[in-house]
């Protein structure tokens, strides 16, 4: 029977996505393209905020691959942590640097659109330091990966980490509430909501996270394939010197 | 386990450094911000909690690479993980002395150095109470971060960038507790807050640094 | 204390494999080999400081006490504090008995800084007596011990065997007693073989 574990075994890993890749690559660029263009070009102008508001198409997907990246790195660890799968650990170490770039990406585009908006690049608002805090904690563990030269002590290390850091994440979200009421507006997307966003928005917005996760998963993919390289490359080497 | 409580208290008094270094390190930071920020006691008296509450903070980050990395340079931390006592129980004591060492002097010397950034009538008293509160949660989370780093050869660096980021809550809640006091306002919420992340850390984070100090034994 | 079929990796690489051996009670083992072929990697392993690749360590639980290069001994702290201290995280009690034996009785008092280390390595050894634990683990214990601590070493370890403990040695000098030597060179791991997860790549 085929189950998720098989894929734990790094040569049916490299397999099935070298295969995998292209065809996820190919699929996020033209999902991503589309929802890009069509936002950019094909929507109207908000009312009240003019063209800034095509930043939604940047600014919202990107936050939530953020977020994303954070919980796949979370439930790698438990995995690696629990049956001690070597892919997952590497996939956790390759979703990281992309998670922190993800959170970079919410942060600048967040600064360019509060500039017009509410006359700051930045404000002490809970959502703000919320993903501040986010980056801070992907620097953390990003800066562990690299400190540990031992491959498993890293994976070990790190992820036990993640799943304290995970809480402290959690926890920092309801302090940082707690200690400030912000600027930001409520969640855009959901679906009982009063105010939400337009359908004019609303379609292409959709279809732009929906290439942001094929992006995600494209680079994760590329990147997971790198690690096992070069884990590979060490291995071999390490055999070179005992040899 | 008792013994072990008793010998770091004894080492940190006999080395020198244990007890009065962040004290000293807190009265440094508390004095240096006036001249940072000007005299007005109107704007200090706003920023003291906060003040206060970063210095605490930062004092105990000073002492913390030492909590297991002497005892791993040594040898004694591969002993102590043979000796009949689980390492989760040295973890906790460890942490129980480095409070002792440096918490609980920063407790005791805040309402001085309160008085020094004009922290307003109320304050005192939350001021004590968060402290005594909160530090606790400081020594044991940072207990978790020395076990992650304690096998690197510069982990202090490391060490800062690892736990600041789960310094956040409780620095959240211990200074809301003290800007609320000193404002008159009803505390007990922040301060219930932080007493449960206390409370939480305490109980857990040794299991996750005992698992961390077993890797990076090995 | 039996050991079968173990094997153990530092770094990540197998070094040792196969290893089989027994040790009865009132009886020595001595692991001897060249530098680097693991023999501090399978006390370490036999210690529990780290898990083994395969096969199995028997011996009752909390029976093995580990001394390795380092000493663990407290700089401010006396050589009778030290060893109290000891004494009490293994819940024994009385260290005159390993005092008398390691010839520390006058320099009870000394702080362990100013100990030479000749005499440093006797208190790191006089621990063991404090422990009470049946089956010592010994890596290099005669490094830095002039030929009369050599002497008080081996009496201690045949006084130890004669009350039925075990003792498993790594050294390379005559302790001036009788015991199996065991050559762990015939147990290095094929050098071809890659772990599990690095055999998998292709």
């Amino acid at each position: 029977m085929a189950s998720l574990w098989q894929y734990a075994n790094p040569k049916k890993f490299m397999q099935t996505t070298s295969v995998l890749l292209p065809v996820v690559a190919v699929l996020a660029a033209l999902t991503l393209g589309t929802g890009l263009i069509w936002g950019f070009f094909f929507t109207p102008d908000d009312y009240k905020q003019g063209a800034t508001v095509k930043i939604i198409y940047i600014h919202v997907p990107a936050a939530l691959m953020a977020i994303n990246a954070w919980l796949m790195m979370l439930v790698t660890s438990l995995v690696w942590f629990v049956r001690r799968h070597h892919v997952s650990a590497l996939a956790a170490r390759a979703a990281a640097p992309i998670g922190m770039v993800m959170t970079l990406i919410a942060l600048f585009t967040g600064a360019l659109w509060g500039q017009p908006m509410w006359g700051t690049y930045w404000a002490w608002d809970p959502r703000l330091t919320s993903f501040l805090i986010l980056l801070l904690f992907y620097l953390g563990y990003i800066a562990l990966w690299e400190a540990i030269e031992s491959p498993d002590t890293a994976a070990d290390l790190t992820s036990v980490l993640c799943m304290v850091g995970s809480v402290f994440a959690l926890l920092s979200r309801y302090a940082v509430n707690f200690w400030n009421q912000g600027l930001h507006q409520g969640a855009s997307l959901s679906m009982d909501a009063e105010e939400n966003v337009a359908d004019v928005f609303y379609i292409p917005l959709l279809i732009c996270i929906a290439g942001f996760g094929l992006l995600f998963v494209a680079l994760v993919l590329a990147r997971t394939r790198t690690e096992i390289r070069a884990r590979r490359l060490q291995a071999l080497i390490a055999r070179e010197r005992m040899a | 386990m008792i013994a072990l409580f008793a010998r770091d208290m004894v080492l940190a008094m006999r080395a020198g450094g244990g007890f009065g270094l962040g004290l000293a390190f807190f009265l440094i930071v508390t004095v240096l911000v006036p001249f940072g920020v000007g005299p007005e006691s109107g704007v200090l008296s706003v920023i003291a909690p906060g003040i206060l509450w970063v210095g605490a903070l930062l004092s105990c980050l000073l002492s913390l690479d030492r909590i297991f990395a002497l005892d791993f340079e040594d040898g004694s931390l591969d002993l102590l993980a043979t000796a009949p006592i689980p390492l989760e129980g040295v973890v906790a004591m460890k942490a129980a002395a480095h409070w002792v060492t440096t918490g609980l002097p920063l407790v005791l010397a805040a309402p001085v150095l309160g008085l020094l950034l004009n922290l307003q009538g109320a304050g005192y008293g939350w001021l004590v109470l968060s402290l005594a509160l909160g530090t606790p949660a400081l020594s044991v989370i940072g207990s978790f971060g020395a076990a992650l780093t304690v096998g690197l050869k510069r982990g202090g660096l490391l060490l800062s960038l690892l736990v600041l980021p789960l310094y956040v809550p409780t620095l959240i809640f211990g200074a809301e507790t003290v800007k609320r006091g000193a404002a008159g306002l009803a505390a007990g919420t922040p301060a219930l807050m932080l007493a449960g992340i206390t409370l939480a850390s305490v109980a857990l984070l040794p299991f996750a640094a005992a698992a961390a100090i077993r890797v990076n034994l090995r | 204390m039996t050991v079968t079929d173990l094997a153990c990796a530092r770094g990540g690489m197998p070094v040792l494999e196969g290893v089989c051996f027994a040790v009865r009670p009132g009886t020595a083992l001595l692991l001897r080999g060249p530098n680097g072929i693991g023999k501090t990697t399978l006390l370490r392993t036999l210690a529990g400081l780290q898990p083994a690749l395969a096969g199995a360590v028997s011996a009752p639980p909390e029976s093995i006490a580990y001394a390795a290069h380092a000493d663990g001994l407290k700089a401010v702290l006396s050589v009778a504090e030290n060893l109290r201290f000891w004494a009490r995280i293994f819940g024994t009690s009385g260290i005159e008995g390993a005092l008398a034996a390691f010839d520390l009785g006058d320099l009870a008092d000394r702080q362990a800084q100013n100990l030479s280390a000749g005499q440093k390595r006797r208190l790191g050894l006089a621990r063991l007596l404090v422990t009470g634990r049946p089956i010592w683990v010994l890596d290099e214990p005669t490094v830095s011990l002039d030929a009369a601590s050599v002497a008080l070493f081996g009496a201690a370890v045949r006084a130890h065997l004669a009350a039925g403990g075990m003792a498993l040695i790594a050294t390379h000098i005559d302790l001036g007693f009788t015991a199996e030597v065991l050559d762990v060179s015939r147990f290095r791991a094929a050098p071809q073989r890659l772990d599990d997860f690095d055999e998998a790549f292709a």
